[in-house]
């Protein structure tokens, strides 16, 4: 592997590749290119369409899964489609993400649908970083897809987080949650230059004791834009919290568009929203320290995106 | 060390300081007292570089500092705590300490820090300053950020604003100890009696004048006495 794609595999995944006694499957340029099962941890290839399906034996805990994927070809579109089933009782780690280095005239683009099965009383962190450079004038564009469906007593946990040099995305996060389910989901966004970016998360509160937590927090540089639309639905005695936080600078556009719906009288669902530009009293706070005001500003959007 | 000559300041044709000129000496701890709107935080400000005087001059070691930004004048070892901190959503207390002390700092420093303004370290190092942390709590974390500055003058803006009794105790202990052990100057806008005992001299700024300046011992009787009982109650 090449120390290019090693870098890109350090900052999706903080992996310089297959790490040994872990399950793996590193997807390059279009097609999967190494794959490791472990004992209760099988990856196995999909046969009609691309991608894979990863099964975690009930009961297995403390295993973590890394399914990596890097565009490094200019003009490479890329839908692939992973399967997880996670078993009951199970604990485990997925770190997901994906690099595009570009530099080509051609547009690279990789769409991931992930669906995830978590049987009961199972936990899973997921964490999926994505990530785009390269000196090309092509376009880098990821539209990931997130469907989760908890069993009763399950927790998931995913950390999504957007770092920088991605052109265009369009994520959809679905979720269904059963009784006693609960969704831990924080997104971490920036955007820059002429970047746009839209995410839709729609969580179903359809259990008993069903619980979401989310929180998204973005920062809009330049002449980027950004759209939120997180949809919380209580269909069931559940509890929601989405909390959307944005800063925007320059010339950026943010729009947080909340929707909640209670669809039983035991739903309680809570949105909060903020967007605004960083406080002037945060720069003279940090320059009051001896940081220039360009210092203060990346020590403040580092902070806020950490 | 300080010197401000003839500062003036006006905002839209007030005048918010009016010709003020003042010397602070090495080691010296000065308390700046007067009335709410009588120009003091302002004062401040501008002795930070957080405002621009409108005229005068401010030197600094002899240097002209009149000019310079607030993050230049922090560089020559100015340090400023805010009467009313800003909070940062994602900033732990370690990282903030860290980033006012200039380099990485070890846990125990932080703590010892926090401890003396009051706050239990260990409960407080990786919280972040945000809006979990009450009002009072902020107040004591922006004070341990100039503790763990290395510092010529450091000014502070009102510091028992906000703070409870218990706390207070703790924090003119803490002043007693810097004006005891460290090598700094320290300008100190207070109007609390306990703080300004602890003062080598005392300003009164008063509509945006000095109103008086001098010794503590020949400043602090006079102004008690100032503080007469209520007419009514006469």
């Amino acid at each position: 592997m090449e120390n290019m794609e090693k870098d890109l595999l350090q900052t999706i995944a903080d992996i310089r590749g297959f790490m040994p006694g872990s399950a793996f499957s590193l997807r390059k340029n279009g097609e999967g290119v190494e794959r490791h099962s472990t004992e209760h941890v099988r990856i196995v290839a999909k046969l009609d369409k691309p991608g894979i399906d990863i099964y975690v034996d009930d009961n297995t805990v403390g295993e973590s899964v890394h399914i990596p994927v890097i565009l490094t070809d200019s003009g490479i579109k890329d839908v692939v489609y992973n399967d997880f089933y996670i078993g009951a009782n199970a604990d485990v780690e997925i770190i997901a993400g994906c690099g595009i280095h570009n530099d080509g005239c051609n547009t690279s683009q990789h769409d991931g649908i992930h669906t995830f099965h978590i049987g009961k009383n199972a936990k899973v962190h997921y964490a999926e970083k994505h990530y785009g450079e390269g000196n090309g004038t092509g376009g880098r564009i990821l539209n990931p897809v997130t469907i989760i469906h908890m069993d009763e007593g399950s927790y998931a946990k995913l950390d999504m987080s957007q770092i920088k040099g991605v052109d265009s995305t369009i994520r959809k996060t679905e979720a269904n949650l059963g009784a006693k389910a609960k969704l831990v989901i924080n997104e971490k966004l920036m955007t820059h230059g002429n970047q746009k970016a839209h995410s839709d998360v729609t969580v179903n509160l359809n259990g008993e004791e069903s619980v979401v937590q989310i929180v998204s927090r973005s920062v809009g540089k330049d002449d980027s834009i950004q759209v939120f639309h997180p949809i919380a639905v209580g269909n069931n005695k559940s509890r929601a919290h989405i909390q959307c936080d944005s800063i925007i600078m320059d010339h950026a556009k943010i729009s947080s568009i909340p929707e909640i719906a209670a669809n039983h009288v035991d739903a309680e669902i809570i949105h909060e929203a903020a967007i605004g530009k960083i406080n002037s009293d945060q720069l003279v706070k940090l320059q009051t320290f001896g940081l220039s005001v360009e210092e203060a500003e990346k020590v403040i959007v580092d902070g806020f995106l950490k | 060390m300080l010197e401000l000559k003839h500062v003036s300041f006006t905002v839209e044709g007030k005048n918010i300081l009016n010709d003020i000129t003042m010397n602070i000496d090495d080691n010296q701890f000065t308390v700046i007292t007067g009335p709410n709107g009588g120009g003091k935080s302002t004062l401040a400000k501008i002795i930070m570089g957080i405002e621009q005087p409108t005229s005068g001059q401010i030197l600094f070691d002899g240097v002209d500092i009149t000019n310079m930004s607030v993050d230049e004048r922090a560089k020559l070892k100015i340090g400023y705590a805010f009467q009313q901190p800003p909070r940062f959503k994602g900033m732990s207390v370690r990282r903030l300490l860290t980033l006012a002390h200039g380099e990485e700092l070890d846990e125990d420093v932080c703590c010892s820090y926090l401890s003396d303004v009051g706050l239990c370290s260990k409960d407080y190092l990786d919280r972040e300053v945000d809006s979990s942390l009450s009002g009072g709590e902020v107040k004591r974390i922006e004070i341990a950020t100039i503790l763990a500055r290395d510092v010529k003058l450091s000014i502070f803006d009102e510091p028992e604003a906000g703070i409870d009794l218990w706390s207070f105790a703790k924090l003119v202990e803490t002043f007693q100890h810097l004006q005891k052990t460290s090598k700094q100057s320290i300008i100190l806008i207070s109007h609390q009696e306990r703080i300004m005992q602890l003062a080598d001299e005392i300003i009164i700024i008063e509509n945006g004048k000095i109103k008086q300046k001098g010794a503590k011992d020949d400043i602090l009787p006079t102004l008690m006495s100032e503080f007469e009982p209520c007419k009514f109650k006469k």
